[in-house]
């Protein structure tokens, strides 16, 4: 363990935090490259997903693309891009927002998918209109899922904004890569570290929002797992039967 | 094209190096979840303890998970060994959940039954709840397959041979045929291992050939 004790250290090392590429430095870039590919990649994606998951067209094309998407080496579309678009900070924003589109894409429609058919047709048969129903029923009752597509993402981001540093000087990654250059397992170790930890702290934040955007209604009727019923999807007897006369 | 054509020889080495990191932590993430997802889904609080832990093993990302792994368990850091332990880890992450819900979603009046029978907890498992889970363990399989084929391309940036070799030396020497070939290869390694799954599946589950049975979606 005494790796550990060598990994701790550097992190707590005060000439770490000084200068050109202190930790706190680091820290910030790694989250702010995350955000931002966040926001642009939801402002690419949700728009679709909402559209996909209201009308209940392009589902098929949309599985299809974010299926493709999700067998790409992330490690091979970094460098490929890097390639194209040259070395800096260009080509792990490109790939990344790219990688971050299938997953929320899916959590946006997938979100709508999973809402029971009576409370949409129920909206409508009391006269909302197509707007009403998008934002007060559809949006907020799928709001869950979209967040669990948002986390997905900001994970992937996250780890792959690690790897980004390969092609760029840039994030905590740079620990990683300029320890394992020069053999300094310590620093190598203390930046993992700090990696994981903002990892778990993320997937921790979006695990409380997640539970925090359940709308009061839907958390309050929800029932505890029925295990008498079978939970296996029987096709053929969907929603418009089994769920209507719930 | 050319570059891939005069290099088939090397392609084909770090397809079988991939081959080597890559399908042993899929056989060995499906056996170590078996048991970890059944106890998942038996008690209330295994359950909570169980699919935290996996959730959050799974939000370690991959880079950083090579280079802990060897200070925890004492591996060399480019040894495969290293990089089989990290992929089981996120396999058993991944499949755990959906042994849990696999098994979950075996009706609970077919588990009546076999109880009423006489069947005991082993032979229930093994001759009842596993087979009906089938599907959705494959489903989950399948997830971890092409997860696993692609997150072994990382072990790369420690030095470990597999195909995604291909993209840091394409990188330094500057040759976009060569990252694009073992993009391709990857993606048709993923495919072809989903393809065995699919083609095991249908042996050993041959009654869901009968009827298309739903497509279980495995969101991670």
């Amino acid at each position: 363990m005494t790796i550990f004790g060598a990994a701790i250290a550097w992190i707590l090392d005060a000439a770490n935090y000084t200068g050109a590429g202190a930790i706190p430095g680091r820290v910030l870039e790694h989250l702010g490259f995350t955000f931002l590919t966040l926001v642009v990649a939801s402002a690419i994606a949700i728009p679709f997903g909402f559209a996909i998951g209201h009308t209940g067209r392009g589902r098929g094309l949309a599985v299809a693309v974010s299926g493709g998407l999700r067998a790409i080496p992330t490690l091979g579309l970094l460098t490929l891009v890097a390639l194209w678009i040259g070395i800096g900070l260009g080509a792990p924003y490109v790939a990344l927002t790219v990688l971050a589109i299938p997953p929320i894409l899916a959590g946006a429609y997938a979100g709508f998918e999973a809402i029971d058919r009576g409370a949409i047709d129920a909206a409508r048969a009391v006269g909302m209109s197509e707007a009403q129903i998008l934002g007060q029923v559809e949006i907020p009752l799928g709001l869950p899922l979209l967040i669990g597509g948002l986390r997905s993402a900001a994970l992937q981001v996250v780890a792959t904004a690690t790897l980004a540093a390969y092609v760029a000087d840039f994030g905590l990654g740079r620990y990683l890569f300029s320890g394992l250059k020069t053999r300094d397992y310590a620093q190598m170790l203390g930046g993992s570290i700090l990696v994981v930890v903002l990892a778990l702290a993320l997937e921790g934040i979006f695990a409380m929002i997640q539970r925090i955007v359940v709308p009061r209604g839907v958390a309050t009727s929800r029932l505890p797992v029925d295990r008498a019923r079978s939970a296996r999807p029987r096709p053929g007897m969907e929603s418009a039967i089994t769920k209507g006369n719930r | 094209m050319n570059w891939a054509w005069t290099n088939l020889d090397l392609i084909w080495d770090r397809t079988i190096d991939h081959l080597i990191l890559s399908v042993p932590p899929i056989i060995l993430s499906f056996v170590i979840a078996l048991p970890l997802g059944w106890l998942a889904n038996r008690y209330r609080l295994s359950r909570g303890v169980i699919l935290t832990a996996s959730g959050l093993l799974y939000a370690i990302p991959s880079f950083p998970m090579f280079i802990v792994l060897p200070a925890l368990v004492g591996t060399t850091l480019r040894s495969p060994l290293n990089l089989v332990i990290a992929l089981t880890i996120y396999g058993v992450a991944l499949m755990v959940r959906v042994v849990a819900d696999g098994l979950a979603s075996v009706d609970v009046d077919v588990q009546r039954s076999a109880v009423a029978v006489g069947f005991s907890t082993w032979t229930n498992f093994w001759q009842v709840e596993l087979p009906l889970a089938g599907p959705v363990l494959l489903a989950g399989l399948r997830v971890v397959a092409v997860s696993t084929v692609s997150l072994a391309t990382v072990g790369a940036v420690i030095g470990a041979q597999s195909l995604g070799s291909l993209f840091t030396d394409g990188f330094q020497r500057g040759i976009q045929a060569e990252i694009i070939a073992g993009i391709v290869a990857t993606v048709l390694l993923a495919l072809l291992l989903d393809g065995a799954l699919v083609a095991a599946g249908r042996i050993a589950l041959p009654w869901t050939r009968l009827r298309k049975t739903s497509k279980v979606e495995t969101a991670t």
